[in-house]
């Protein structure tokens, strides 16, 4: 199902939770919204769902205009972060919950739950109720339930945050491929960029109810057109430092207190004679070398298969990613390779990228 | 085990039947009491008998007073049509005060805060004019509706304090699955608040079997709209003189109801009060 949100607003007297968000979903596609506690996901979400009703704008399925439908008529299925389970029905009696709804006969509602609960692996406990279940098997019995109607959208509000790591990665796999396996349009929020970069064919990032960048997650990556995407997507964070970049001789330098690096033209040319701009660069396109920009080590951190490294720069810190074998200590002198054809542009006034917007 | 731990171990016991001793005593002359002529202190005087209990055969005041069986009667329909109509009412308006935004609702809320604390005392005068106006005056039905409508702010505000706990994904779940509002309320979200509901049936039910002031106001003293409180007081004329032993066997068949009742539903109700900040009372 294709889903469009126009204009899509809600308010409750001056908070705002969503603010003209436009967005277009293409039927089958999986798309991530993303964003820190309290940016409006969770808001278009349930608008989307039914449950919020619009303040101002319009929700699409497939061109037809569904504000004024029901949650039950929608055709959606959802999954909540606190799985939402009905705790004095069976697992049996949860799953099969929207089946018996919707009047189908017994004999298929009895199959049709089986063949979901064989699915999610969990056909062996439907006699349960959800609080003898652990918690990975609770989220496991939510997903059934949403997906045994054969929902045309699936809607997951951070399905995977009460969950401990490792069982996540495993479900964030599972989804994925669920998701592909049946073709159902899926909305997916989560305020974990990983899990928005690794499941999503698309990412709609939110910040304070409005919609900052919606992008294939290289696109995200590669490109962002906002300081807060730039900063938000990718771990360890994107470096940031104020600088002026100035032609001379034909190259463009970008300048600041025991810093001066050689831009490529084309990023170059767009933000000389700008005055005072932020310049971004990711910890992995940092490099040390044996020449370049001096710098000391502030701190160490170990990641297992890197090493960050706090490096001070005159009055600037810079987080690079470091081979842990070369054995860098706390004080020790480095120099620094900026591999420049990675370098990303701000303005400082409006955050808006000066490479990515026209 | 060592002579210490055993000391430590029997301490609780021991003060926990100390301070149960004066209560089992109580009943225990209660008991006894009932089936003596008369006692001194924990004396039967004058040999057992089961004088006491022949109210159970026949009117105790004459022919014009109600039996004990009407009376019984009188009291289980109050109790049992105030148990019904609090738990439905208050089911329906707690849900709504704790789900629903409607205009007024912070007004209906304070409103109910207020008539729970009045203290009903004060009103009884207005409330007989009206019931006289109602012809309801010394009716059972009168006499309901009064204790349903004292009844009720308490009953709303804690069913409202229990749906107040019942998270909005489940709700929010079960309307996408494709129920309606009035089938989440009834199939999902009640069945998770049992407890609470039990416990106002639980509290409505010995409130109304005890009730003594309402009914006494509102009917004619002994008369066939009697309830037992009302009835047992009627032992304790100012004319005669007050016979014990009758009284003791009418308290303890007050009683009965209410102890088989609490024998019944006191691992639920302990689950309540231990689970206490969930109530949300």
């Amino acid at each position: 199902m294709r889903v469009e949100l126009e204009n899509l607003t809600k308010r409750w007297g001056n908070v705002v939770g969503a603010d003209h968000i436009d967005l277009d979903i293409d039927d089958g596609e999986f798309v991530a919204f993303l964003g820190p506690s309290g940016c409006g996901k969770t808001t278009t979400l349930l608008m989307v769902a039914g449950i919020y009703k619009p303040t101002e704008g319009l929700i699409r399925f497939d061109g037809q205009v569904v504000n004024q439908v029901a949650p039950k008529d929608r055709n959606v299925g959802m999954v909540f972060q606190s799985y939402a389970l009905y705790p004095h029905m069976t697992v049996f009696q949860n799953i099969s919950y929207p089946l018996k709804l919707k009047k189908v006969p017994k004999d298929e509602m009895r199959k049709r739950t089986q063949r979901v609960a064989d699915m999610m692996s969990i056909g062996h406990l439907m006699d349960r109720k959800p609080a003898q279940l652990s918690g990975g098997q609770q989220q496991r019995v939510a997903l059934g339930r949403a997906l045994v109607k054969e929902p045309a959208l699936l809607l997951f509000d951070e399905p995977l945050s009460n969950l401990d790591a490792r069982l996540r990665l495993s479900m964030r796999s599972e989804i994925k491929r669920l998701q592909i396996d049946l073709g159902i349009t899926s909305i997916y929020v989560t305020h974990d960029q990983v899990e928005a970069m690794t499941m999503a064919d698309r990412i709609a990032v939110m910040k304070d109810g409005k919609l900052q960048a919606y992008a294939t997650p290289e696109e995200l990556y590669d490109q962002p057109r906002t300081l807060f995407v730039a900063g938000f997507i990718g771990n360890p964070p994107m470096n940031f430092l104020e600088v002026e970049v100035t032609r001379e001789d034909g190259d463009h330098h970008a300048r600041r207190e025991g810093f001066d690096v050689i831009v490529p033209l084309d990023r170059g040319a767009k933000t000389a004679g700008r005055g005072t701009v932020i310049l971004g660069i990711r910890p992995e396109d940092i490099t040390l070398a044996d020449e370049g920009i001096s710098g000391e080590i502030y701190v160490v951190e170990p990641l297992g298969r890197d090493d960050l490294l706090d490096v001070r720069i005159g009055g600037a810190s810079i987080h690079v990613l470091a081979d842990p074998t070369l054995g860098l200590k706390i004080g020790d002198a480095v120099r620094l390779n900026f591999n420049t054809h990675k370098v990303q542009f701000f303005d400082p006034q409006t955050e808006m990228s000066l490479l990515w917007t026209d | 085990m060592t002579l210490r731990r055993r000391i430590g171990a029997t301490i609780p016991y021991v003060l926990l039947i100390l301070s149960v001793v004066p209560i089992v005593v109580g009943y225990f002359w209660l008991v006894l009491s009932s089936f003596s002529t008369t006692t001194e202190g924990l004396k039967p005087v004058g040999g057992l008998t089961l004088e006491n209990w022949s109210f159970l055969r026949e009117p105790p005041f004459g022919r014009g007073y109600p039996s004990i069986w009407r009376v019984t009667l009188n009291t289980f329909v109050v109790a049992l049509s105030m148990t019904i109509a609090v738990v439905l009412v208050s089911a329906l308006a707690g849900y709504a005060l704790s789900r629903l935004n409607f205009p007024g609702r912070k007004q209906f809320l304070s409103l109910t805060l207020i008539l729970h604390a009045f203290p009903s005392v004060t009103l009884l005068i207005g409330i007989y004019f009206v019931l006289r106006a109602l012809q309801l005056y010394n009716t059972v039905l009168g006499v309901g509706l009064v204790m349903i409508g004292f009844e009720l702010p308490f009953g709303v505000w804690l069913m409202k304090g229990f749906f107040d706990n019942v998270s909005w994904d489940m709700e929010r779940a079960a309307l996408i699955d494709g129920a309606s509002r009035f089938r989440v309320w009834w199939q999902i979200i009640l069945p998770t608040i049992k407890p609470g509901i039990a416990a106002l049936a639980i509290f409505a039910f010995i409130s109304g079997w005890n009730a003594w002031l309402i009914p006494r106001t509102f009917t004619i003293g002994a008369g066939q709209q009697a309830t037992l409180a009302v009835y047992l007081q009627n032992f304790m004329g100012d004319t005669v003189a007050v016979q014990w032993g009758a009284v003791t066997a009418v308290g303890l068949f007050q009683l009965i109801p209410v102890a088989i009742f609490f024998i019944f539903t006191q691992d639920l109700l302990l689950s309540i009060y231990a689970g206490g900040a969930k109530g949300g009372v």
